[in-house]
């Protein structure tokens, strides 16, 4: 069952059957909208990059991102850069692996968010969303949509902390602006 | 020449010993009754079914299968049966279709050992029988001929019993159907979504059809599978085999009746597919699953072995990393509450101060102890899977105290990587990650024979150090040596003050060498030349496309040169050449190892930097300046030495020199 979530939504990442989640996947997919008038067909390519930023206590410790792809400490892993969405039609065009169980110790929280490397904003991607998936079995936690966003080039799509002995994630969707996640970090801030 | 007999048609039969093969598109009883000169059948004991399998000269299967293999031996016949009836049944009972009108017609062929048809029949035009005289083999003066019947029974096997007059044939066929539904239960289910049906064509391999309830490793009991092998022809073979006498069921050429086919070559069981992993058990309830050598991805042990050590290798560099990053937080943390706590007026009263200050430590110390934890926890893993696979790694992998070197031969190919030395890290002393490099190798080796602490904090002396130095140089090349296939791999050594004639010794004396170690300006000057020119000649041919035009005396193998001592007796002519060497030689298999200290040739200046660069620093005692390429630790680099005492290394390279005078004949 997915959760539609909506902004400043949190959910516990507590599997119904009372294990918690060892291994999750953030998804994130999207299509360029396409252009109207002459040379329609031309769609203009937007690069959206999806990164992690891991935090112990509110400071920055490690980042996964498309220059670095996995954390330091092995539990966090970019599935690869890519510079024109809409590959899967509706599947993940960029994904971030996250093993739970190999976070180390000191990281309480993970937060995800998305830049449009190509400067477009978000009013000209189409179909964009961003998920949470279950890794182990593939079922999806949760979803959210970006498409129909507004005139800015980042989001800070959630964010995944240690509650009690498991994990909780929240949904964010706080709009900002930036190139790549240093831009984002004083957005990023105030919501840890 | 194989006949195509129609109902009725006979046959004669070439020799005695015979297989006949039943294959129809659903499982059927098979057996076979011995009648005499009327066709009259004396007695239960002259009819083979699944419930008495064997009788003189004749073996039918103890189940119902779509395929069948009846071994036939006409010789051991007794003289007085004259007729031998094949016959088909269907099982009664169970899910099975009720006549032979509702299944493929059944297809019998008569075949010698070797699996050449004699002669074939389809049994076309069934309605409601159940069961089928198939075949029947008889004698006519003096020799056997075989006759396609095609009898079907409405009434069944009791009603074909009673025909050939046997006085038992309803309690006959009732026991005949109660033993084969004991076998079907006792047989696995046929997997649901079977490979689609391949009609036998030749009848030379029976196989099994969709939904046959037939274990796939074999019809036949293994009691009574003894189908004569083709391997003895003509020795007369009992047929009632006793129990417990290995079957014979593991004849290459005739698979099992009922299993899938196995298209590859019988004995050629290395070619592809690669063979499966190694399975991993499954793991205790709240315990990591036990390690096992060889589990990861690869075409061959050997790749499987290379990366799995490179998964420990990264494994243990991140837990590390996680551990270290960890441990760092944690410090600035408790700093800079400790800082707050100092600059916090209300702290210099009574003991708030204090206070602070403990739970800042105490805060540190439970983070540092979490991630300790979690460090043991896969250092821990990591040593269980280092003491699997240590002792799994073949020669290029293992250290010379491994058993391995012990039992070493002349490889044939070229492995994929060497061992060129151990590396740990200060957290996890426990487990040594072997340093396994890439063949060929793409940059050349520095042996650091400079003056270095040693991580004991003993000082070793530079003539020390420079023993150490040309005894690792040493063993790295006897390594390389003795992996690469005879005549593949040339070592040449340049010990221009002669200095290095002891730690040489193994290598010179053994004979394993192109030539003895040059000595002296001129015999530096000569061996340089020499490799100059072949990196020359072999970028020349490969530039032009025509890498078999080198001239002949071109020596085509992997070329390693051994420099001791340097810079002692190299001018700048021979250390053009050397950087030379180091920068395109690798390219065209012309490696190089220095055995030197960069101090001592400083007085080249900067000229040597991009030599040293160039080159895979090694050391010659344990020292960390190795890093790993996901984090970037200082790994502690351990060269592999031989252990002392012992003669590995003498006994590996005599082997080597004689496979390579053997080769060079």
């Amino acid at each position: 069952m997915t959760v539609n979530m909506t902004k400043g939504q949190a959910i516990s990442l507590q599997k119904s059957d009372g294990g918690s989640l060892t291994s999750v996947r953030m998804g994130l997919g999207w299509q360029a909208a396409p252009r109207r008038g002459l040379f329609g067909s031309r769609t203009r390519e937007i690069d959206l990059d999806a990164s992690a930023v891991l935090f112990a206590d509110k400071q920055p410790v490690d980042v996964v991102f498309f220059r670095h792809l996995v954390s330091d400490d092995g539990s966090v892993r970019h599935t690869g850069d890519n510079l024109v969405g809409g590959v899967g039609q509706g599947g993940d065009d960029e994904a971030i692996l996250v093993d739970l169980q190999r976070v180390p110790v000191h990281i309480d929280q993970i937060v995800f968010t998305v830049n449009s490397f190509t400067g477009q904003t978000f009013q000209e991607v189409q179909n964009a969303f961003c998920r949470l998936v279950d890794e182990t079995n593939g079922q999806e936690l949760a979803r959210y949509t970006l498409a129909g966003g507004g005139a800015f080039t980042a989001q800070i799509m959630a964010k995944v902390n240690r509650a009690g002995q498991g994990w909780a994630m929240t949904a964010i969707g706080t709009p900002a602006n930036g190139r790549t996640f240093q831009d984002l970090m004083p957005a990023i801030l105030p919501v840890l | 020449m194989t006949a195509e007999l129609t109902r009725g048609q006979n046959h004669p039969l070439p020799r005695a010993r015979l297989e006949i093969r039943v294959s129809a598109g659903t499982p059927v009883v098979a057996g076979a009754t011995l009648g005499d000169e009327k066709g009259t059948i004396h007695g239960v004991d002259r009819v083979a079914h699944p419930g008495a399998p064997t009788l003189p000269g004749l073996e039918v299967s103890r189940q119902a299968a779509a395929d069948h293999r009846l071994a036939v031996d006409l010789d051991a016949v007794p003289d007085a049966v004259h007729r031998v009836s094949v016959l088909l049944a269907l099982p009664v009972g169970g899910t099975g279709p009720a006549r032979f009108g509702a299944v493929a017609a059944p297809f019998v062929a008569v075949t010698d050992l070797d699996g050449d048809e004699v002669a074939r029949y389809t049994i076309t035009g069934l309605e409601a029988e159940t069961a089928v005289v198939a075949l029947e083999l008889y004698r006519r003066q003096g020799a056997w001929k075989v006759r396609a019947v095609g009898q079907g029974y409405a009434g069944g096997l009791a009603e074909l019993l009673a025909d050939q007059k046997l006085s038992q044939a309803h309690q006959l066929a009732a026991s005949i159907h109660e033993a084969v539904a004991s076998g079907l239960a006792r047989s696995v289910p046929a997997p649901p979504a079977a490979a689609p049906a391949h009609r036998p064509d030749q009848g030379t391999a029976p196989q099994g059809g969709p939904g046959t309830p037939v274990p796939p490793v074999s019809a036949y009991d293994p009691q009574g599978a003894s189908v004569p092998g083709p391997q003895t022809p003509g020795v007369p073979r009992p047929y009632q085999d006793g129990p417990g006498e290995p079957a014979d069921s593991g004849r290459p050429s005739a698979p099992t009746a009922g299993g899938p086919i196995d298209y590859s070559h019988p004995r050629r069981q290395n070619a592809a597919p690669p063979p499966p992993p190694p399975a991993v058990p499954p793991a205790e309830p709240g315990r990591p699953a036990r390690p096992v050598a060889g589990d990861a991805s690869g075409w061959s042990m050997e790749e499987r072995l290379y990366n799995q050590v490179w998964g420990m290798f990264e494994d243990l560099a991140r837990t590390t990393a996680a551990y270290r990053s960890a441990v760092d937080f944690a410090e600035s943390r408790r700093e800079k509450e400790l800082d707050q706590a100092l600059s916090d007026p209300r702290s210099r009263i009574g003991g708030q101060g204090d206070a602070a200050r403990e739970a800042a430590r105490s805060r540190h110390g439970l983070l540092v102890s979490q991630a300790r934890e979690v460090l043991d926890r896969d250092v821990a893993q990591l040593v269980a899977e280092a003491e699997v696979v240590e002792p799994a790694l073949p020669t290029a992998f293992a250290r010379w105290d491994n058993p391995v070197w012990h039992a070493y031969r002349v490889p044939m190919e070229i492995p994929m990587a060497l061992r060129l030395g151990d590396l740990h890290l200060p957290e996890a002393d426990r487990i040594r990650i072997p340093m396994l490099i890439r063949l060929p190798l793409e940059r050349g080796l520095w042996i650091d024979s400079g003056r270095s602490a040693s991580l004991d904090g003993s000082f070793a002396d530079s003539h020390e150090m420079r023993r150490l130095g040309l005894e690792t140089a040493v063993a790295h090349a006897a390594r390389l040596l003795a992996v690469y296939p005879a005549g593949e791999f040339t070592v040449h050594v340049v010990d221009p003050a002669g200095s290095g004639a002891q730690a040489l010794a193994p290598l010179v004396q053994s004979g394993v060498l192109a030539a003895p170690p040059a000595q002296g300006a001129a015999g530096v000057a000569e061996v340089l030349a020499r490799l100059t020119q072949r990196v020359d000649l072999v970028q020349m041919a490969l530039r032009a496309g025509a890498p078999d035009a080198l001239p002949p005396g071109v020596d085509t193998s992997q070329q390693l040169l051994v420099v001791n001592d340097f810079p002692h007796g190299f001018d700048d002519r021979a250390v053009n050449q050397l950087r030379y060497l180091a920068d395109e030689g690798p390219a065209v298999g012309v490696h190089l190892m220095m055995v030197a200290d960069r101090e001592e040739s400083a007085g080249f200046g900067p000229l040597l930097d991009p030599l040293w660069r160039s080159l895979l620093r090694l050391t010659p005692v344990a020292d960390d300046h190795l890093a790993d390429p996901w984090v970037g630790h200082a790994w502690t680099y351990e060269p592999p030495l031989v252990p002392p005492g012992s003669q590995v290394l003498q006994q590996v390279l005599a082997q080597v020199a004689a496979a390579r005078r053997s080769w060079g004949r």
